[in-house]
């Protein structure tokens, strides 16, 4: 491993952003909450898109479903936070499991095109169903977690709740990365790799290639259930859109950005995507258009994206004297 | 050991396969030879569970697995080479060999442990065995035609397998590289006590290392003997004719 | 509630939702089978066929055959747009994965959605019916608008006029060609690249035909491109990517699922067919007539 590669990147960032409430201003705060929550989910596409090769278009599903069942369940039923942010992920996780097990009976593009249309399905759900979800004006004044307990702590008593609640999420969102790193780096991770290199091949050394696949597809929507579970909190109200095919088409546009090449890559593209966002919708709402154009780009030029056009980059510094 | 029993295979009304019985008996090594479209590859996706047969039926140490997809039958002893190099590409030759130990060894459940160093020692070993431990480290990808071939064999021996078939195993090598496949062939055989069942076009390797040849011709086996029986057989000549057999 | 007047009235309901998702799944399962490409835009196509189609009515106004005018502006447009796209875009992605072209398709989707918001807003659009086709039918109890008529006649001559071209010229034997090896093809000598241009334009004439026909029954809102190719891909899973007929057949079984889905699960019916499209991946992934793709 090259140098910059022993450096422990995402460690020190990850300490860096735990800093942020205490010299960042309100909007900075923000902005990181964001930036963590989409890194997470971002990072959880890529366990499919990345490790296992299979691309979903109906990613946001799960998020969808995490954001809802976590809003509903502290919402409506005063459910404790931990309690209600685990549930979302088995909940996503439950919903992946059975839609993954039509999808991976299919390859590549029907698979593709199957997460969209099960996706669609749960955006459908969302719309209609105005007693659970709220329908189209989904779920709004959705409460923090209760966040007194902090008082206890040293230093954190000053702060103020957003602040407190991006630190929850930081510990909550790295905790599952760390997961996921683990995951990918493990046994399990090293047979995804080898079915999305080769999934002939994989069979014929004794893997059952649906059957991990499945894993990973159940896996993905959990993670991604959780990330919505966070976000639906951090932006105190969960919407159907949250489920829509262009929150899909966002996620897996931030993984490609990045890079799906290298673990982190999809976190620094989600980073990229939403200081991105913040910069264009000053300047027009034509944010879809500009994604579509920002595809288009790392297509044609950029097919590694961020972390791959670096790796390139760097490569190209050791070959020159 | 493996065997087929009366198998029938058709697509779109052509017989590919039209009732072939063949019994391979343990260490024994069989050759299959035949002109192109007589049905070498169906046979052997028969054999390895990627197709089911329309008839007939696929025993391996005696038991019927007929069908049996082919994860499982994996694990029941059978391993296999692709007549077009088939290992896993963008994964270092370490990679590709620790990835078919994991599967075969039941590990691909393990979601925590750190995967760099499981089955270390297996796979070196597994390399050495194939003359490929120098190159451990390079992408998969990048090996030369013939080095694919011999990862594509160190995959195959990773389920400590009791019978192998290899499709076309010498398929686009010079004189040299197929005197040396055969040579490791030959050993990893001997040493392992392992049943070989290759299909072929070279008839060099078929004469030299092979104990019993079947000819397949237009989907059934119009010969199966030793060496000798097979270059006297009539009706081999005729279908190979123009081809030098003595 | 099974009066023969509501029956009658829901399978003709099936049949005409049928018979635009078969114009639409048609062009998307043409460029498929010959392309190897399966185009996400398409749906994108079918809407800027609905809006061009409004957008013509606009300008003509109300002269005799300004509907019609509109129908074949539009679907001229849509395979300009079509043909452009293939040229400049598309046609650079053929040697790559064929996951480049379909994440090239989902960009256009973006574009053109948002392209279509900024010509002509949020708001839903109409077109009325043309006048020729404006009256309904009374049988059996049952409203039956001429128009509906129109489209469930229009679907077999449809598929009819593409067998035959498929099957009874030159130029559709070299289609089926083309979609069979095209390695072959060009060793041949024919020119495979205006060939996949053509096929590409067909295909995206007949997705802006469809929409363009569909402004009078349906309202041209956002959304609608991809609610249409999540349809059009059902229909194709149920019916075989690649098959022409059954993408007729798979057509005609979700027409009429969703019409009587509707006496199950009121409001819900698209949950039948989804339903349905499950059954079918799970009995048959390949689809229930599909062809063994190479």
């Amino acid at each position: 491993m090259s140098a910059f590669a022993r450096v422990p990147w995402a460690v020190i960032v990850w300490l860096v952003l735990v800093t942020v409430p205490w010299w960042g201003s309100r909007f900075t705060t923000f902005l990181a909450t964001e930036i963590v929550i989409l890194a997470l989910f971002a990072l959880s596409l890529n366990l499919l898109l990345g490790t296992t090769g299979l691309v979903s278009f109906g990613h946001a599903a799960y998020f969808g479903i995490g954001a809802y069942v976590c809003a509903i369940l502290m919402k409506s039923h005063s459910v404790p936070f931990p309690i209600a942010f685990a549930t979302a992920g088995l909940g996503s996780g439950a919903v992946a499991a059975l839609f993954g097990f039509f999808c991976v009976r299919s390859t590549r593009i029907y698979f593709a095109m199957l997460t969209l249309a099960f996706a669609q399905i749960v955006w459908a759900v969302c719309f209609k169903w105005n007693a659970v979800t709220g329908g189209e004006q989904g779920l709004s004044n959705v409460p923090y977690p209760e966040l007194g307990w902090m008082d206890v702590l040293p230093l954190l008593e000053g702060l103020r709740v957003a602040d407190r609640y991006f630190l929850v999420v930081l510990v909550l969102a790295g905790a599952c990365a760390i997961a996921l790193r683990r995951i990918a780096a493990s046994p399990f991770g090293r047979v995804l790799t080898a079915i999305r290199e080769n999934p002939e091949r994989a069979e014929f050394v004794g893997l059952d290639v649906r059957r991990y696949q499945l894993a990973a597809f159940t896996l993905a929507g959990s993670f991604a259930g959780f990330a919505g579970a966070l976000f639906g909190l951090f932006n105190r109200g969960v919407f159907p859109d949250f489920a829509y095919w262009s929150k899909s088409a966002e996620v897996l546009i931030m993984a490609i950005l990045g890079g799906i090449g290298a673990f982190w890559g999809p976190a620094v593209g989600a980073a990229a995507l939403v200081l991105l966002n913040h910069q264009i919708t000053s300047l027009t709402r034509y944010w879809p258009m500009v994604l579509g154009i920002v595809l288009i780009v790392l297509l044609f030029v950029f097919p590694g994206g961020i972390a791959g056009a670096l790796g390139s980059l760097r490569s190209r510094w050791r070959r020159a004297p | 050991m493996i065997e087929a029993r009366d198998l029938h295979r058709a697509f779109g009304g052509v017989a590919a396969i039209d009732g072939v019985s063949l019994a391979v008996a343990r260490h024994e090594i069989v050759a299959i030879i035949g002109p192109n479209g007589a049905g070498k590859s169906t046979l052997f996706n028969l054999l390895t569970g990627h197709l089911k047969p329309d008839s007939g039926r696929v025993l391996l140490g005696g038991r019927d697995v007929t069908g049996v997809a082919p994860h499982k039958l994996c694990a029941l002893g059978l391993g296999r080479s692709f007549q077009r190099t088939n290992i896993f590409p963008k994964l270092t030759v370490f990679e590709n060999v620790q990835a078919a130990l994991i599967a075969q060894r039941g590990h691909g459940r393990n979601l925590w442990a750190r995967a760099e160093n499981v089955f270390r020692d297996e796979a070196m070993a597994l390399l050495a065995d194939v003359n490929l431990v120098d190159k451990a480290a390079l992408v998969g990808a990048t090996l030369s035609y013939g080095n694919q071939k011999q990862l594509e064999l160190a995959l195959a021996l990773a389920g400590q397998p009791a019978v192998l078939l290899l499709d076309e195993p010498t398929a686009g090598m010079s004189a040299v590289e197929t005197r040396a496949s055969l040579a490791l062939l030959g050993r990893i055989a001997a040493q392992r006590g392992l049943t070989l069942l290759f299909t072929e076009h070279d008839m060099e390797v078929v004469f030299a290392i092979a104990h019993r040849i079947g000819v397949l011709h237009q989907g059934r086996l119009i010969a199966l003997g030793s060496p000798e029986a097979i270059r006297a057989d009539a009706q081999v000549r005729q279908v190979y004719l123009g081809q030098a057999m003595a | 509630m099974l009066e023969p007047s509501f029956l009658l009235g829901q399978v003709l309901s099936g049949l005409t939702a049928a018979m635009f998702l078969f114009v639409v799944a048609s062009g998307l399962s043409l460029v498929f089978g010959v392309l190897r490409v399966l185009n996400f835009a398409h749906g994108s196509f079918y809407m800027v066929g609905a809006y061009l189609a409004w957008q013509t009515t606009q300008w003509v106004g109300a002269a005799t055959g300004s509907f019609w005018l509109a129908v074949l502006v539009a679907a001229c447009g849509v395979a300009l747009l079509g043909g452009l796209i293939e040229r400049l875009l598309l046609r650079h992605l053929y040697g790559k994965e064929d996951l480049y072209q379909l994440l090239l398709t989902y960009a256009l989707v973006l574009i053109l959605g948002d392209g279509a918001r900024m010509l002509w807003g949020t708001q839903q659009l109409a077109v009325s019916r043309p006048p020729e086709l404006a009256g309904s039918f009374h049988w059996f109890g049952a409203t039956v608008p001429h128009y509906n008529l129109f489209i469930i006649v229009l679907g077999p001559l449809i598929a009819a006029g593409c067998w035959a071209l498929l099957h009874r010229t030159g130029a559709g034997r070299m289609i089926r060609a083309a979609a069979l090896d095209r390695e072959m093809l060009a060793a041949l000598g024919a020119d495979v690249g205006r060939l996949y241009t053509l096929m590409f334009m067909a295909g995206s004439f007949l997705a802006g035909l469809g929409g363009a026909l569909v402004t009078p029954v349906r309202s041209i809102v956002p959304g609608m491109d991809v609610e249409i190719i999540v349809e059009a891909f059902i229909v194709v899973v149920i019916g075989g990517l690649g098959s022409f007929w059954g993408t007729f057949v798979g057509a005609l079984i979700f027409g009429q699922v969703l019409a009587f889905g509707i006496l199950v699960l009121p409001g819900f019916s698209i949950f039948a067919v989804f339903a349905l499209m499950a059954l079918v991946l799970v009995v048959r992934p390949a689809g229930l007539f599909a062809r063994p793709l190479s």
